[in-house]
């Protein structure tokens, strides 16, 4: 398995062809409290940078896009009951959806981790 | 922009921080639901200095200085404050302000800080004699509010006080008057402390030293101003609306003269373009400021304040609707079911309520009458 981001803030763990996506650390500690996550539709096929998810923290509400063109395969519907989760556990327990693959090319638009702890270094 | 005279402690607690009204601010120290619930259940403690303060000293009466405002100056006994309007010759809401009744001739004005510059000319202007002076860039203002308030100022104070409802006291500390009012705009019981800036960190330091005070930011102050139904000027007030539309005409006295008296006289014959309404949403999803309301497919007003309140856990509102709702004769829409949202794909379900969303607050907790 191997993880990505997007300068977003999204994550995306890969794993043969399916991708498990959620938002970083980082992406929560701007949020702050999350309370509402509209997920993506099941079975609905998202295109790279697409919105796929709609999140509202009482701070702001912001989209999430897709790291990855691909079909949602499966949800974390247990956000909609409890989106803090996102806050607690952002990058395991708070995944938002997995996507099968469609084009695994896209993947070299992603960061790796180091890239990713640098674009970081770049927004303090 | 401006820095409050804490701003390095603010920092030092790793504050999220944040715009407001041309200062910063801290938004939240650990999390905006953590320290709502913070006010709510213990204690919170809040740096408002960016707040503007105005003395005024001199003949009330002979000055002028009642025409700027709503309120009856006159009739505030001493010791104790009143909430009122400045308004434009329309009738318009420049400013909300506090007037604290220092002695029988001596005031201090408390207004928000983005209409500081705007409020101290129209009341300058309108004193013939006595004297008005800005003392904002010295004073810092800490909140100190939630039900266990009363005891941990006690234990600064050293005895226990008993200030009523929109009482004050002035305390000596060091040498200088520190200002100790019972109001605040979160419901709970609290009070506001007005302070020279040099004492600033030094009081702030003993309030937080107490085990059940914590801070709290700008961000915990809007869900626990907005579950009370309590308007922001500049965002749920300004000069395009008169306190009628708002639903606040009860701070307003037609017995005295007043700028824009004349306007409001001619509205309440006519009656409003526009009402101020309340809503609470059917989703956990947040209004946000600016998203249109509508009533059976038809767009008939505008969110001005919008969050979530950690209380219902779902998301609440202010807004004005431009245009009565059929049948016109009726004004209480309560139990109307409304649509919030923006043009592109948010879309969620409100019902109009009445105010406060909120309504188990102590603010009044000990208080003479309404204890």
């Amino acid at each position: 398995m191997s993880i990505y981001y997007t300068k977003n803030h999204e994550w995306a763990k890969v794993e043969d062809n399916i991708a498990m996506v959620g938002i970083t650390e980082y992406a929560v500690s701007q949020l702050g409290d999350v309370v509402f996550i509209n997920l993506p539709e099941s079975e609905k096929s998202y295109k790279q940078d697409e919105t796929l998810a709609e999140i509202e923290s009482v701070k702001a509400a912001s989209d999430i896009y897709s790291p990855l063109s691909g079909k949602v395969t499966e949800l974390n519907s247990k956000l909609d009951n409890s989106p803090e989760t996102i806050n607690n556990s952002p990058e395991t327990k708070g995944w938002i959806a997995k996507i099968e693959i469609i084009n695994s090319d896209e993947i070299n638009k992603l960061m790796n981790k180091e890239q990713y702890q640098q674009h970081l270094q770049t927004l303090k | 922009m401006k820095k409050m005279p804490l701003h390095n402690l603010h920092l030092k607690l790793s504050a999220k921080m944040g715009e407001f009204a041309g200062w910063q601010v801290p938004l939240f120290y650990s999390s905006i639901i953590s320290e709502y619930k913070q006010c709510r259940q213990s204690v919170a403690l809040f740096d408002i200095s960016h707040m503007g303060e105005f003395i005024f000293k001199g003949d009330i009466e002979k000055s002028g200085i009642e025409k700027a405002v709503t309120v009856w100056i006159k009739k505030i006994p001493v010791g104790r404050s009143r909430y009122g309007f400045i308004l434009n010759n329309s009738g318009g809401i420049i400013d909300d302000l506090l007037i604290f009744k220092i002695n029988n001739d001596k005031l201090l004005f408390v207004v928000n800080a983005a209409a500081e510059s705007i409020d101290y000319k129209i009341l300058k202007k309108s004193i013939s004699c006595g004297y008005l002076e800005n003392i904002s860039t010295k004073t810092a203002k800490i909140d100190i509010q939630g039900p266990l308030a009363k005891e941990v100022l006690a234990e600064f104070l050293n005895c226990s006080q008993v200030i009523p409802y929109f009482g004050f006291i002035e305390f000596d500390y060091q040498g200088e008057k520190i200002l100790i009012s019972r109001t605040g705009y979160t419901g709970e019981l609290g009070y506001e402390i007005f302070l020279p800036n040099k004492f600033v960190l030094s009081i702030w330091e003993k309030f937080i030293s107490h085990e059940k005070v914590k801070p709290a930011g700008f961000g915990a102050r809007d869900i626990l101003r907005l579950e009370m139904g309590y308007n922001l000027a500049g965002q749920d007030l300004d000069d395009t609306i008169t306190p009628l539309e708002a639903g606040l005409s009860k701070f307003v006295n037609f017995s005295k003269d007043f700028t824009g008296k004349a306007a409001l006289v001619e509205q309440k014959k006519k009656g409003v373009d526009k009402t101020r309404v309340a809503f609470v949403v059917s989703s956990k999803r947040i209004p946000r400021p600016g998203y249109k309301i509508y009533y059976q497919d038809k767009e008939i007003g505008e969110v001005t304040s919008g969050s979530f309140s950690a209380h219902l856990s779902s998301g609440i509102g202010l807004g004005y609707l431009e245009s009565p709702l059929t049948p016109p004769a009726c004004r209480d829409y309560s139990d109307i079911k409304i649509i919030v949202g923006n043009n592109k794909k948010v879309k969620i379900e409100a019902q109009i309520v009445n105010l406060p969303f909120y309504k188990k607050g102590s603010l009044r907790k000990g208080s003479g009458l309404h204890s």
